[in-house]
């Protein structure tokens, strides 16, 4: 068997223990700069929001404005330009979006967990392939599909390729299954209609699969560019997103209203993120696909 | 074998509660597939309402033609820049935090804020700061000596730099994936390997970290893959696919063939061949995930 | 071989204190348990003791070589973990060879692919595997060398984590709960096995364990912990018989020892209003602590009791049966006396031939129950064991 030398020539300790600590207090320095850096664009952003457009690019950089032009910038953004429809918009499109998903995915989800019918092997793979098909690649004939019917530039437009969320339907099946048989069959003892045993014992269950999962849809489409660049046309109904596209131009002549209104497109998400940190963590991980 | 009442009624509920769901999956999953395959085969635009079958022609000139080759190219050298990077990042992040739980919530927030944030409008900031004559990237270069780069405005560089902005708002999603694996590895390892004797960080890394963190770190490679193939909202915003197409990555290609210039027949060529490479990805991580962890 | 020695260790997390000073000299070829309910302080000593964690204050002394300074690995010691902690991803033999790897080759010769190309790995690769086979074919897991972790059942994950110990000729051998994730009947099988590989290797074991009964029947001494203090040290038969406090007769003992209140009137013992033939040096209220074997039933045809029974100087009190649990080649019965109809008391007795579950004894539930002075163990009203004598013999208590 093997002899181990009990103290083979190593360095003092002391100084081995104080080398170690240097390193470690050293990763700690760098780990924060790396944090600093990963938001300083958001820190820039903010600061430049506050300030005179010829100031915004200023050779001179400072984070604090020189003249503080917040206020005017703030002002325009949200009483002069349609910043505040834009937001709506996109909070009408996700919120319009997260409740028909979870009204369909929660019901079938349900079924395809705990209920036997004939089919149900079918649906599910139908569910897992559409997990791989993003909107790229289906947008062209749901786009003529919406040109066809007259509803381009509508909510409905905007909201309708999202109706269905095959990830949804996986997850909380995935969820579902784990909830034991033995308590629906008690429930159904008990003389609870099935739709109760939905609402009364699984829906409560699943609060933290839902949670997360609306986080992870209101995030994605609240985010998301390509399909509202497709289907909206007028102002009134543009997205957030979409306004940072078309008010682009915009940044030639006032950068300081530009960035205040980046400011103002970017604060919810950020916002929400700070209050839910786990959460959102949770939810926008949740496929491990970003964006 | 006859079912018997309750499963006749178990089947009908069950029918009442997928029909919602399998109807929005008809009308927009299958039906949509079904009609680009077959838009595929024709050179269909939305101007006119004749058509003509044309077989696998689109698919042909996708070979033929430089723009197919020219976006997959640029897709393909923005990935190998990013991937490694933030997969590498994200992994010495992540070990560094769980190394240091007391600072645990705050490096979270910090790394993970550009995650969360609106990439579109991230995106002019990043502009901003990538701005060639007064951008603060460039003025920061300046004063350590290094001259100023055209950081979105030279055809060389483009690519990297839409990588670079992707790559600030990836890290923190690999780091998050990336900590949750290692908190998942038994405290018990560790101790059992300083012991053993694998108490230097490469040894520890080598004979637990690493292993351990195998399925984390393949789901990781093939999920970032996947996302960086599908690079779209930068380059609209921002270079609209120049300087002189140098960053007209697959999916703006295919975004301008179809609702630019109303090529949709081809474009629906391009979205399948899209759809092919991702399925490519997904059956690759499927397989990896299933693989039987080791207990 | 090696000497332990632990002067006045202590450890704090934040503001809790889990080691208040702890003090312990484990001689060479001894195998101490430190026993306690979780969160007593017993698994952060003996990561102490294994360098995984440094203490606030106090020495570690292995072999007259202070180490508190030095890592794990160069403490000369084994560890085996609650979960075994084996390397999912090698090989049986693989984890065994890891310490010798470790320890024989330099960090160039362990990267990965070094092993192809590398001198040094392939002079010492054979005498490692040598040794590993040598401790797998002692452990009897020679077989399993090629097999995963996953692959084993859970007393052969055990053999592979005393492998993984034994194979780097450890001074010190430590043990943190190793039986716990093992069921009833292999845990008195894997206890045997190890109280075997003590007597065999002559090592020095440190074993941690929430279990009495493990503590009880592998130690050569058990130091038994409460929050971060040694309640006492000592022989097993010690710590049964001789308690230095209450806290120590309750939880050494199953079933638990019964505890009633007595008083002690011009410095003799009065149970249940009654004098005993015993003498303590207080007065006042005191505990009284009654092993379950040192009760007996008073006509009890089926019963053995122990043949010491003094009738001479018993007392005797109405008991009330309430269960009685059959284990086969002894009975529990469980009832209270009447004058303390809320403690709980547990008697135990033997069983002899004549025993029928439907004869007079296991009908009956009033019973008479006979008390033994020299049996008893008094504490004070702080739970301090108080020294007795009686008017037969001077004892301290049982013999």
């Amino acid at each position: 068997m093997a002899d181990i030398p009990a103290t083979s020539a190593a360095p003092a300790p002391s100084f081995v223990l104080w080398r170690k600590r240097m390193w470690f207090h050293a990763g700690t320095a760098a780990l924060f700069l790396g944090g600093l850096i990963m938001v300083f664009p958001f820190v820039w952003m903010v600061s430049s929001s506050l300030k005179p457009t010829d100031e915004v690019f200023d050779s001179n950089f400072s984070l604090i404005p020189r003249t503080f032009a917040g206020w005017d910038n703030y002002t325009k953004v949200l009483f002069e330009q349609p910043y505040l429809t834009f937001l709506m918009n996109s909070f009408i499109v996700c919120a319009g979006i997260l409740v028909v998903q979870l009204l369909t995915a929660v019901p079938a989800a349900y079924a395809l967990a705990k209920l036997k019918f004939r089919g149900s092997t079918i649906l599910f793979g139908a569910v897992l392939a559409g997990i791989t098909i993003p909107i790229n690649v289906t947008s062209i004939p749901l786009y003529v599909g919406i040109v066809r019917v007259g509803l381009l530039d509508t909510y409905v437009a905007m909201m309708f390729p999202f109706f269905i969320s095959v990830f949804a339907i996986f997850l909380f099946r995935q969820f579902f299954k784990t909830f034991p048989d033995s308590i629906i069959q008690a429930a159904r003892v008990d003389g609870f209609t099935e739709i109760e045993i939905i609402l009364r014992l699984i829906v409560p269950s699943a609060v933290p699969a839902i949670a997360a999962f609306s986080v992870f849809s209101f995030v994605a489409h609240w985010n998301d560019l390509y399909w509202p660049l497709i289907v909206v046309q007028s102002q009134d109904k543009m997205t957030a997103t979409l306004s940072m596209l078309q008010y682009q131009s915009a940044f030639d002549n006032d950068y300081g209203g530009a960035f205040a209104g980046a400011t103002v497109i970017t604060a919810p998400m950020v916002i929400a993120f700070l209050f839910a940190r786990q959460l959102f963590i949770r939810g926008i991980t949740m496929t491990g696909v970003k964006g | 074998m006859a079912s018997t009442a309750a499963e006749r009624a178990q089947a009908r509920l069950a029918y009442g509660l997928v029909a919602p769901a399998t109807f929005l999956i008809l009308i927009i999953y299958i039906v949509p597939i079904a009609v680009v395959i077959g838009m595929s085969l024709t050179d269909y635009t939305l101007i006119s309402d004749y058509y003509e079958f044309t077989g696998l022609e689109n698919y042909t000139r996708m070979l033929d033609e430089e723009p197919f080759r020219n976006a997959l190219w640029n897709t393909f050298v923005y990935a190998a820049f990013l991937m490694p990077l933030a997969f590498g990042l994200g992994l010495v992040i992540a070990i560094a935090i769980q190394e240091r739980q007391q600072f645990r919530s705050i490096l979270e927030v910090l790394y993970f804020l550009p995650v969360t944030a609106t990439l579109t409008a991230m995106a002019l900031v990043w502009a901003a700061l990538m701005d060639s004559r007064q951008g603060v990237l460039n003025g920061t270069l300046e004063l350590v000596g290094i001259p100023g780069l055209n950081w979105l405005g030279s055809e060389a560089l483009v690519l990297f730099s839409l990588a670079i902005i992707s790559l600030w708002a990836l890290i923190g999603f690999n780091m998050v994936l990336f900590l949750a694996g290692l908190t998942a590895i038994p405290k018990s390892l560790y101790d059992a390997a300083a012991i053993d004797g694998a108490d230097g960080a490469i040894d520890k890394f080598l004979k637990v970290t690493w292993p351990m963190l195998g399925p984390t770190a393949m789901f990781v490679a093939v999920t970032n893959s996947i996302t960086a193939f599908k690079i779209f909202d930068t380059v609209a915003v921002l270079t609209q696919g120049g300087p002189n197409r140098a960053s007209e990555v697959y999916l703006y290609l295919a975004y301008l063939e179809g609702f630019e210039y109303f090529n949709m027949g081809y474009s629906a060529a391009l979205s399948l061949v899209f759809l092919a490479i991702i399925f490519a990805f997904a059956l690759l991580q499927a397989l990896v995930i299933d693989r039987k962890v080791h207990y | 071989m090696a000497e332990l020695s632990l002067t006045d260790i202590r450890k704090s997390f934040g503001d809790t204190e889990v080691l208040k000073g702890i003090s312990l000299t484990v001689a060479d070829g001894e195998f101490v348990s430190l026993v306690g309910q979780s969160g007593c302080g017993k698994s952060t000593l003996l990561r102490i003791i294994a360098g995984l964690e440094a203490p606030d204050a106090g020495e570690i002394v292995i072999d007259g070589q202070p180490v508190n300074d030095l890592p794990p690995k160069m403490r000369n010691i084994a560890m085996v973990f609650q979960d075994y902690a084996l390397y999912p991803h090698m090989s049986v033999a693989e984890n065994l060879a890891m310490p010798l790897i470790m320890a024989r080759l330099p960090l160039g010769a362990r990267l990965p692919l070094m092993r192809l190309v590398s001198p040094r790995h392939k002079a010492e690769r054979p005498g490692i595997m040598a040794d590993v086979e040598k401790v797998a074919a002692q452990l009897r897991i020679d077989h399993l060398l090629d097999r995963r972790p996953a692959q084993l059942s859970g007393g052969q994950r055990q053999r592979v984590a005393l492998g993984r110990a034994l194979v780097r000729d450890p001074k010190l051998f430590l043990m943190d709960e190793p039986l716990s994730n093992l069921d009833a009947k292999l845990r008195v099988q894997v206890r045997k096995d190890i109280a075997e590989l003590h007597d065999s290797s002559g090592l020095t074991f440190v074993y941690v364990t929430h279990d009495q009964t493990e503590a009880m029947t592998m130690s050569t001494r058990v130091a038994l912990m409460q929050s971060g203090t040694f309640l006492q040290v000592g022989t097993p038969n010690a710590l049964y018989t001789q308690p230095e406090r209450l806290d120590v007769a309750r939880f050494i003992g199953s079933p638990e020892i019964n505890n009633l209140p007595g008083e002690a009137i011009a410095g003799r013992v009065h149970l249940a209003g009654r004098p005993l033939d015993l003498q303590v040096p207080v007065d006042g209220p005191i505990q009284i602590g009654i092993r379950p074997e040192a009760l007996a039933v008073a006509d009890a045809p089926g019963l053995i009791f122990p043949a010491e029974l003094d009738r001479g100087h018993l007392t005797e009190l109405p008991f009330k049966k309430r269960l009685l649990e059959d284990l086969g080649p002894e009975l529990v019965l469980h009832g209270s006396f009447s004058h303390f109809p809320d403690v709980d008391i547990r008697i135990r007795a033997q069983k002899s031939s004549k025993f029928r579950l439907d004869g007079p004894t296991a009908s009956r539930t009033d019973l008479d129950v006979l008390v033994d002075p020299d049996m008893i163990l008094v504490f004070d009203a702080q739970g301090e064991r108080l020294t007795t004598t009686s008017r037969m013999q001077p004892v301290e208590g049982v013999a």
